[in-house]
């Protein structure tokens, strides 16, 4: 082979590793969207062509509401306990573990829990006997909870005061 | 992870410009391995370039209407892989047919197997809606996995090198337990994911470890039982580690208990001392493992260290850029085109050129292992985990092997080593990892949830007092 022939196939060589690497880098740069874990990011904003598409992709800011600070059991044996809310979420039932105990012989051992979320609550039931109501329809996935409206569990009313 | 929020982009077009990448680095790999040695595009440089070319186009179509939101990297990721192990079992061809003109080349009937396996995951993939479907057949596929185990030890078998784990089919032969891992996988994850509760509450506890009942051990003590019936009646090392490995995997993923992990490592701990104790073959492989550059084990007859020092002299060779692809002499590894190719792409691509291969490797696995956190059943997750566990499994185990890190077995490179059936298995399983990945990345079907909020909420601060009537 010609010298010159020769300095082609080196350096078609040395372009081959180059490319592996440029096929490795690009994949890796394909999937950076996903190293950002927990959070919303930037990249994931959708443009105004994905919106038109789908159009529940936009983001309605949230309504101004005031936030609920305490839980109140207005109705059932407890009438009248109060308990501050911090960020943690609060299991309700009969169980000891939870964060209210309930004496309501129709309540179930861990019956719901209430989480916070973003500024706002959610109630969900945990697959109990009798079922969580809110606002007087029965649970079947979290919902969120607004302050003064009423949750059900058993004899037990409980609603979140700001 | 699953909360990861981020807008649904389905995101093929992507897919499409690391595919046309990964389709180049095949061909440019097919064409460097044939200079100097070969008319440039030759008929096995089309035969590669248009089966790989138009077969993925084919299966990115397909994702396109059938599982739009699918992971972009995992096909172009494969395709490369497929194509630098094509171009260099030909450019191992090419050696041999220099010493030996009547040899009878192997590419070409890979590139057929390529073109088949792709194909069959394409049809998986048209088929195969949706994974869960697979769970109904959780015990169908026990049956399957154990008859495809024995198949081998039928008159069907044949035994080659010392291992009957090949049948022979009309036109060839046919590795069963490639994808019988598949099947036990689907086992595994059907049978976990059902009594997965069960196996994770019942039990003693002693000291931090939770020991599980020993009713529960049964599924541990098939899986084991498979493992060393592999290694006895099949004399095959690598698939035993592979099925045992798949199952510790499995339980451990589906239980997060490290009792399981200890449990079967002194199960496993006894089967190699067992093993080791009773066959010829196993205690050999460890001997020219740990002396392998001693002479006397390095030219012994049957289990001699030949072909895994040759492999090193051929990875020291090509340091750390490599001869550069045909410049170098992988050929005179024994079965460098299938138990040994990663040592012929070492001597050739040199360091820089088999870190990127692992790394390929990596991010396949490592979207099999996100595909499985992303989606929500428990059924997806294990078998997602499962099936890219093996691939994982065996790249360490043959790399580890090559480069004597462990004892060399023979496992075959996924989607690089020649042999028909393991490329089938493999193209198999990235077809399921896409279709786990698609339903990990769709968007709900379901209504957004604001929009089904009940009005009698009072979002906007109606007065509460008639909403507290509805209760009574």
């Amino acid at each position: 082979m010609s010298e010159a022939g020769e300095l082609t196939v080196t350096l078609l060589r040395f372009g081959f590793l180059i490319l592996l690497w440029i096929l490795v880098l690009s994949t890796v740069g394909a999937l950076r969207r996903d190293l950002v874990v927990g959070r919303r990011n930037k990249v994931g904003t959708p443009t105004a062509r994905e919106i038109r598409k789908n159009p529940e992709l936009v983001e309605e800011p949230p309504p101004a509401r005031a936030a609920a600070h305490r839980l109140v059991v207005t109705e059932g044996p407890l009438t009248g306990t109060t308990l501050d809310l911090a960020a943690s979420p609060i299991l309700l039932g009969r169980a000891q573990e939870a964060t209210l105990v309930l004496e309501d012989d129709y309540a179930s051992g861990r019956h719901a829990r209430l989480f916070p979320q973003g500024s706002r609550w959610f109630i969900e039931d945990l697959g109990s006997t009798n079922g969580t109501y809110l606002a007087g329809a029965q649970l079947t996935r979290a919902l969120p909870v607004e302050p003064g409206v009423p949750i059900r569990i058993g004899k037990t009313v409980i609603e979140l005061r700001p | 992870m699953s909360d990861v929020l981020t807008v649904p982009r389905s995101r093929r077009t992507i897919e499409l410009f690391l595919l046309l990448l990964a389709l180049a680095v095949a061909v440019g790999a097919n064409y460097l391995a044939g200079i100097g040695r070969e008319e440039p595009f030759g008929d096995y440089f089309w035969s590669q370039a248009i089966t790989l070319g138009i077969m993925s186009l084919f299966i990115h179509v397909i994702l396109r209407v059938k599982a739009k939101y699918a992971d972009p990297v995992i096909l172009p990721i494969v395709v490369a892989l497929n194509g630098v192990g094509l171009a260099m079992i030909h450019r191992l061809d090419l050696s041999a047919a220099q010493v030996n003109p009547d040899f009878v080349q192997v590419a070409p009937q890979q590139v057929l197997w390529t073109a088949v396996a792709m194909g069959s995951a394409a049809i998986l993939l048209i088929v195969l809606r949706d994974h869960r479907i697979l769970r109904r057949f959780t015990y169908i596929s026990l049956i399957v996995s154990a008859i495809l185990l024995l198949l081998p030890l039928t008159p069907l078998g044949l035994e080659i090198n010392g291992a009957r784990i090949w049948i022979s089919v009309g036109f060839g032969t046919f590795q069963p337990g490639e994808i019988a891992k598949i099947t036990l996988a689907i086992f595994f994850a059907g049978y976990l994911s059902t009594n997965r509760d069960l196996i994770l509450l019942a039990g003693k506890k002693i000291g931090p470890l939770q020991l599980p009942r020993f009713r529960d051990l049964a599924p541990m003590a098939a899986a084991w039982l498979v493992s060393i019936g592999v290694l006895i009646f099949q004399r095959d090392l690598g698939s035993s580690i592979l099925f045992f490995g798949l199952f510790m995997v499995m339980i451990y993923v589906a239980t997060s208990r490290v009792s399981w992990v200890l449990i079967g490592l002194a199960m496993i701990g006894v089967g190699v001392f067992v093993a080791l104790e009773l066959f010829s073959h196993v205690a050999l492989r460890f001997d020219s493992w740990i002396n392998a550059f001693a002479p006397e084990v390095y030219d012994r007859a049957p289990g001699g260290s030949a072909q895994v020092v040759q492999g090193l002299f051929g990875l020291a060779n090509g340091g750390l850029i490599g001869t550069g692809l045909g410049a170098g002499r992988p050929d005179l590894v024994t079965y460098a085109n299938s138990d040994m190719i990663i040592a012929a792409l070492g001597e050739e691509l040199g360091l820089i050129g088999v870190v990127a291969i692992v790394m390929l490797y990596v991010l396949l696995v490592s979207r099999g292992i996100r595909a499985a956190l992303g989606t929500k059943d428990g059924f997806g997750k294990l078998l997602a985990c499962g099936l890219s566990f093996t691939i994982a499994l065996q790249c360490f185990v043959v790399i580890g092997g090559i480069t004597r890190l462990i004892p060399l077995t023979g496992l075959t490179t996924p989607f690089m080593s020649a042999g028909g059936s393991s490329l089938l298995a493999n193209w198999l399983i990235v077809a399921l990892i896409l279709l786990i990945s698609e339903t990990a990345r769709r968007p709900a079907p379901s209504a957004p949830m604001k929009d089904s909020f009940p009005e009698a909420l009072g979002v906007s601060g109606k007065p509460k007092k008639s909403a507290k009537e509805t209760t009574r």
